[in-house]
């Protein structure tokens, strides 16, 4: 089961290096960047929200720092936003420290609606202080690289380091620590977790990864401004539906879910125009309602009960 | 020096004295047993050993240290494990998980706390139910998954709140058998019981308590004749 899973993963990821010299065409790679920036959100908000069971509104905070941590260096200092490949991220896991130490020694929707805050704080401060940020003017740069196939494979490369660190978390002590913390906090404190710590394990990268994420936006977009990078239902809450998609505290689950989530919206967009968002609306309550653990949620409970079948068939081969 | 000792412990909530002024010493290696009628804070001196609620006042001392002091996840770390009435199982975690993520208090490696857990659930009994989730098992095997993560954590003294409350007779003897076993290993054992049978077979000692303040302390079977206990438990009519 193990080896399929893993053989499947390699077909998967051959066929996602060898994709762009097939899809030649700007518009379909520029989809499939988008897919993998998403997934990347995805699977950093899921180390936090899905395995360590604390549900952040506002992965917008950590996104738009890493956004403008790079187009900052370009509009002050003149260095090259790529740069802000590697300081985003940082910037952002500092701005998620003090948070985290904060919030969480308290449990229940604290951390939540701080979150929530943080996003809308750092919004409206990054229009206000205009004469650091440029203010609601945004800042555009000049794109270093254009060629849209070195973006699909900056923005692959980024996605398998985001799935390999979170999987590697996942599945150490850490990972174990999370989930017993996101299942029951007492339990966990009882078995000597320090539950405090733990969260901020979980915090960290997860702010880290969406922090590049952002920073991979401010290069391949060229453009930013406080109302895109830190905005709260296209940033904050897409993510959760990304993940809620996919699946919660599964691998795969959300980069299945951004995919899912930018190729429907696209369709929806072109076939059904202005209506495009009431049927995508519908649909996420469809699938909240009927799939709650996501697709590749489900898919492992599909999948069980099926080989359960299997086995209990008398004589059976 | 004590091996285990409460000192004039008291826990108010707001006016409410759950816990007064109570005193008792554990020695290494007994099972010490804490009965009361519903209410007179069994539980609560539980929730303060392990810190899950801050004293009013008084102390704990731990092997010559004061533990009264320290966060609640250090005191597991020191070597006291505890168990909850209410079952607390790592609902979406398998039963193996359940016990590693106790495991990994001593060990960081998965390979380790792996085994350590197998060796657990064979210790426990409950190697048939490894790999199903624990919010499928029934009470019985919940109490026991309470007590075997617990023990993964390889504690030297074991809290159980509760172990054999709501299970049948045939399910409680199993229970009792387990803490039996527990006890060989040479873990102290401070154990509170609503089932006065249990406690009977198995206490070294029994503390009676009631409104949060001794009423009796000794063997058993001093425990079962001493009238300010039939009088808490049944009334004054039949002390």
């Amino acid at each position: 089961m193990k080896n399929r899973n893993m053989i499947l993963t390699g077909i998967l990821l051959i066929i996602a290096a060898v994709l762009p010299i097939f899809i030649d065409a700007p518009y379909q790679l520029h989809i499939l960047i988008l897919i993998m920036m998403w997934a990347v959100i995805g699977t950093s908000w899921n180390l936090l929200g899905g395995y360590a069971g604390q549900v952040s509104f506002g992965h917008a905070a950590f996104f738009g720092v890493g956004a403008y941590t790079a187009g900052l260096l370009v509009f002050h200092l003149g260095i090259s936003p790529w740069w802000g490949m590697l300081l985003g991220p940082i910037v952002a896991a500092v701005v998620a420290l003090p948070i985290g130490l904060i919030c969480f020694r308290l449990r229940g929707p604290y951390f939540a609606l701080a979150m929530l805050a943080l996003g809308e704080i750092f919004r409206l401060l990054f229009i206000n202080l205009a004469s650091f940020t440029n203010g609601a003017k945004g800042i555009l740069i000049m794109p270093e690289i254009t060629s849209k196939m070195a973006y699909y494979y900056i923005g692959l490369a980024m996605l398998l380091l985001t799935v390999l660190i979170t999987y590697l978390i996942v599945h150490s002590k850490i990972g174990y620590y999370m989930v017993s913390i996101r299942e029951d906090q007492d339990a966990a404190t009882s078995l000597g977790v320090p539950t405090t710590l733990y969260k901020i394990y979980a915090l960290l990268p997860s702010a880290f990864f969406t922090g590049m994420a952002g920073a991979f936006y401010t290069n391949y977009v060229a453009f930013i401004d406080p109302h895109i990078v830190f905005n709260l239902s296209n940033i904050s809450v897409m993510v959760i539906l990304v993940v809620m998609l996919g699946g919660v505290a599964t691998t795969w689950g959300p980069t299945v879910g951004a995919a899912i989530y930018i190729f429907l919206g696209e369709i929806f967009r072109t076939t059904l125009g202005p209506a495009n968002v009431l049927i995508f609306g519908v649909l996420v309550c469809l699938i909240i309602m009927f799939l709650p653990n996501g697709i590749v949620g489900e898919l492992n409970i599909i999948k069980r009960i099926m080989a359960r079948k299997k086995e209990s068939l008398p004589g059976g081969a | 020096m004590n091996y285990f000792e409460i000192k004039n412990v008291t826990k108010r909530f707001g006016g409410l004295a759950a816990v007064s002024n109570l005193s008792f010493q554990v020695e290494q290696g007994e099972i010490f047993g804490i009965i009361g009628p519903n209410g007179s804070g069994k539980t609560t001196v539980f929730n303060l050993i392990s810190r899950f609620f801050p004293l009013t006042s008084g102390e704990i001392y731990y092997k010559g240290k004061r533990i009264d002091l320290i966060p609640a996840h250090k005191i597991c770390e020191m070597g006291i494990g505890r168990t909850f009435q209410v079952v607390k199982p790592l609902r979406r975690m398998s039963v193996i998980d359940n016990i590693m993520a106790g495991a990994f208090l001593r060990t960081s490696s998965i390979r380790k706390a792996r085994h350590k857990a197998e060796e657990i659930i064979d210790f426990c009994g409950l190697d048939k139910y490894t790999h199903r989730e624990a919010k499928g098992l029934p009470i019985p095997l919940r109490k026991r998954l309470e007590i075997a993560r617990s023990l993964a954590t390889e504690p030297s003294l074991i809290l159980l709140d509760e172990t054999c409350a709501g299970l049948n007779p045939k399910e409680s003897e199993e229970a009792i058998a387990l803490i039996h076993r527990i006890r060989k290993t040479g873990i102290t054992i401070i154990i509170v019981e609503h089932i006065m049978k249990v406690m009977m077979g198995i206490s070294d000692r029994i503390l009676a308590i009631n409104f949060g303040s001794e009423i009796a302390l000794g063997k058993p079977k001093e425990i079962a004749n001493h009238p300010e206990v039939i009088k808490a438990y049944l009334g004054d009519a039949y002390a």
